[in-house]
């Protein structure tokens, strides 16, 4: 109720969208006052991206009415949503790779005369914006070039420029890491609360008592609660967002020292990045590999599989030194590795559920006299969908129309019909909700206990030191520490995922390059 | 990047630096077109002693300017994300059209040509307006307009050439030279010139930023507040626009308009772009490196006809070089 005296910059009152088949918004309400950072939650589906694209003005409401201080408004458009002092920095960034930090910025805006463009006052007005910010980039640089960290200061300043009264963030952080989500809600609360508001997008519930004021959570398309994070209990903001309690669970049962070591790695090096990374899986075992984003986790999993030139190391299995050249090598070696980056390198999108099941095992598995046998890929994915509890209408299901969750799981299968015993996953959660999570934690832990072994790459720790029965951190390409479960707490993690490695193994000139890029 | 904000007091004098470095990134396709123009210059120039005298130079510059100038107009498209197959045929269409204007109609040659050159806006225009509108990806919508343009010139001209026989003014614009003295065709100065002012609008002005940004990222483009469809459709105007200027250089320096040609220099054109470092995905590329393209492909054409090498091969070896060009330009990025 004391909402409703507070001076509101943004007001939502019983907005509803549907699309065909879909009701995804009815009778939503928001309430944003100046300066403040307001959290909106919600599992995958629940309605937030189709709020977002009303505010930006790319979708229009079927039902109800905006207020941006106090007056109706109507957004007809992108364009009219900047002007209204609207800004969204989506997930997926909205940047020109190929062009530079300035262009990127002022692009729509362009100082010109009457033919040609300013481009000397396009980047002194650049380089004063990013000073005024504290942003450390070169207007000149080519975004393509930049860290996902550096082209989200892009995204950030960009958004700033416009003046913008309402930023809204659609899960800012996604691929940053601790230290870079340090510095975005500094960012956020020096330059962004005071004259701004925002609404705050994410997953990650730990962030929201960073830096939330208020959590306003939605479930289904509709308005559930809000709450005041100092009052509330990330317990609390969950279960509203399942509608249901949720166990955060306890660390890994045992740690298994008396396993055989699957598979061995002894100083692998790259050009690019990894300087004498060497480590051990055991049968059975989730190591988690654990570091700051660029650390070389991702690397360490593509040099293994083959994906990446290797300089130098070795990759041994049960005993056996093998040399492997590429992902198909490695699959035949039976690891399977779940990229991070599952729409783009991991699944089919546009395919159906069985075609993505049985794509890796077609040769060895689903080939009679050089056809593919379509029913026994049927039959197996079938299978697979219920062991894997896959919620999906049938396996004729283009993968593009499942959940996050439901899509990694697909991408689980794939691996286990070509009878992996070794799988890598990199970032398994990423994107996805807080529900579906832990439907992948138990997957992951009832295929450890299977007796397959897993390496599991996150950047949550809360979930590494949830998982993991080993945590091996990296920074800066090299392996700074080791933990056992019992050992490992987020401040050790952390310590060694920033510690600077000693440079006396030599070769440190091309660590410096890695990064610059 | 580990702690972005303790790290901005002492970069303020570090912006010049990474700037120059990656402004000399970029050069590198061009630098590795030229330097391979150079070589193979002169690798002509010691193979034949005729390859490089003035004459040769002259009419090897003169061969250059049919693909050169579609291929300006190409490389907008093609930096834009999309194709243009139409360039060949739409510009026979265009000559032709020019023969129509100024033999049958008998309008002057000034204005004749401004027509022609409007005609090629115009195709430009379907074509953008088929590849938004109609949301035809651009491969098919500029494929039906080859087909369009070849049969239209052929039905309006009657499958019988137009000849320019009472206008010698207007064989002039190719053929003549406006530099006493020397014979040097107008057409090497009207080709310089458009890559000019092509090379003007791709770097410094709105047009041209909005082509790299499109190319970069569409839907990015559209969400920052700029009306793509807008933007693409001028694109193809301006692709248009080249087409016309290419017919009315070809039917001047022919004295006719030849309806049956045409087919094929689309593919020369895009191999100019495509050799001159634009990425056919789009967001890059440039202008002197269009340039750069087309010089290589008809000092190939030339030298090799000048050493003897039999006309059969010369689509061979052109097909290695563009091989050649692409994987230098791929292997560059794969090790930067």
């Amino acid at each position: 109720m004391s909402t409703e005296n507070t001076e509101s910059l943004l007001r939502v009152r019983g907005v509803g969208k549907a699309f065909p088949g879909v009701q995804a918004l009815q009778d939503m309400h928001l309430d944003l006052a100046p300066g403040e950072v307001l959290a909106l939650v919600g599992e995958n589906g629940a309605g937030k991206s189709t709020l977002m694209k009303l505010l930006s003005g790319i979708y229009t409401p079927d039902a109800g009415e905006f207020f941006i201080d106090g007056a109706q408004v109507r957004i007809d458009g992108p364009r009219h949503a900047q002007q209204l002092g609207i800004s969204i920095i989506h997930q997926e960034f909205n940047l020109m790779p190929d062009l530079t930090v300035a262009q990127n910025i002022f692009i729509g805006r362009e100082p010109r005369g009457r033919l040609l463009l300013r481009d000397r006052e396009l980047v002194a007005r650049t380089r004063e914006l990013l000073q005024r910010l504290q942003l450390p980039l070169d207007p000149n640089a080519r975004v393509g070039t930049l860290t996902v960290a550096q082209q989200q200061m892009v995204e950030i300043a960009k958004a700033l420029s416009y003046d913008a009264k309402i930023l809204i963030m659609d899960e800012p952080t996604a691929a940053l890491n601790d230290a870079e989500v340090a510095a975005l809600h500094d960012l956020i609360r020096r330059f962004v609360a005071p004259r701004t508001g925002v609404i705050y997008i994410s997953h990650r519930m730990d962030e929201l008592k960073a830096i939330a004021d208020r959590i306003t959570v939605i479930r289904d398309g509709r308005y559930v609660d809000t709450l005041t994070t100092e009052d509330a209990s990330m317990q609390d903001v969950i279960a509203r967002m399942v509608g249901r309690e949720i166990d955060t669970g306890a660390g890994p049962e045992g740690v298994r020292d008396d396993r055989e070591t699957v598979l061995s790695v002894a100083g692998l090096s790259t050009k690019a990045l990894l300087k004498d990374v060497s480590l051990e899986l055991k049968q059975g075992e989730i190591l988690g590999l654990a570091g700051l984003m660029g650390a070389g986790r991702t690397e360490v999993a593509r040099a293994i599989v083959g994906a990446d030139p290797v300089e130098s190391g070795t990759v041994t299995l049960r005993g056996t030194q093998v040399r492997i050249k590429n992902p198909a090598d490695a699959a035949a070696h039976r690891i399977g590795y779940l990229s991070e980056d599952r729409k783009r390198l991991g699944l089919l999108v546009e395919q159906d559920v069985s075609a993505n099941i049985g794509i890796s095992s077609l040769q060895e598995r689903f080939l009679s006299r050089g056809f593919v046998n379509d029913r026994a890929v049927r039959e197996k994915s079938k299978e697979l969908v219920a062991a894997l509890r896959i919620r999906t209408p049938s396996v004729d299901q283009p993968v593009r129309n499942l959940s996050g969750g439901n899509q990694q799981k697909v991408a689980l299968a794939k691996w286990l019909v070509k009878d992996c015993d070794i799988l890598i996953v990199d970032e398994p959660t990423r994107g996805i909700d807080v529900g579906a999570k832990e439907e992948i934690y138990r997957l992951l832990n009832e295929l450890a206990q299977q007796g397959k072994s897993l390496i599991m790459i996150s950047s949550e720790l809360p979930e590494l030191l949830r998982m993991a029965h080993r945590i091996v951190v990296m920074s800066e390409g090299r392996v700074t520490g080791e933990l056992t479960a019992a050992e490992a707490t987020q401040e050790k993690v952390m310590h060694y995922a920033t510690l600077r490695p000693s440079p006396g193994d030599g070769g440190g000139d091309g660590d410096s390059d890695a990064h610059a890029a | 990047m580990t702690a972005p904000a303790a790290v901005a007091p002492d970069q303020e004098q570090q912006p010049e630096r990474p700037g120059g470095l990656a402004a000399l990134k970029g050069k590198f396709q061009q630098l590795l077109a030229f330097a391979s123009l150079v070589v193979i210059v002169l690798y002509f120039s010691i193979a034949s002693p005729n390859f490089l005298n003035y004459s040769n130079i002259t009419s090897l510059l003169f061969s250059t300017v049919v693909i050169g100038t579609l291929a300006l107009g190409a490389t907008f498209v093609i930096v834009a994300g999309g194709i243009d197959l139409s360039v060949g045929t739409g510009m026979t269409l265009c000559a032709v059209m020019s023969g129509v204007f100024i033999v049958n109609w008998g309008v002057p040659i000034w204005l004749g040509v401004l027509m022609t050159l409007a005609f090629g806006a115009l195709i430009g225009l379907v074509n953008g307006l088929n590849v938004t509108f109609l949301k035809l990806p651009p491969f098919i919508a500029t494929l039906a307009m080859m087909l369009v343009a070849q049969g239209l010139a052929l039905v309006i001209s009657k499958s019988a050439p137009i000849y320019f026989e009472g206008d010698s003014g207007y064989t002039d614009i190719s053929t003549g030279s406006i530099i006493p003295g020397a014979d040097f065709p107008n057409a090497v100065l009207i080709l310089a010139a458009a890559a000019l002012i092509g090379g003007i609008a791709l770097n410094r002005t709105l047009l041209g930023r909005y082509t790299y940004s499109i190319g970069s990222n569409e839907e990015a483009t559209g969400l920052s507040g700029i009306d793509v469809r807008k933007w693409k459709i001028i694109i193809y105007v301006v692709c248009g626009l080249f087409i016309g200027l290419a017919g009315v250089l070809i039917s001047a320096r022919l004295g006719s308009a030849q309806p049956a040609t045409g087919m094929g220099y689309e593919l020369q054109a895009i191999a100019a772009v495509v050799i001159g470092g634009t990425s056919l995905s789009g967001g890059k590329g440039s202008i002197v490196g269009t340039v750069i393209g087309a010089l290589i492909i008809s000092v190939l054409n030339n030298g090799l006809q000048i050493t003897s090498v039999p006309q059969e091969w010369q689509n061979v070896i052109l097909g290695c070089v563009i091989v050649a060009a692409v994987y230098a330009d791929q292997a560059r990025k794969r090790t930067a």
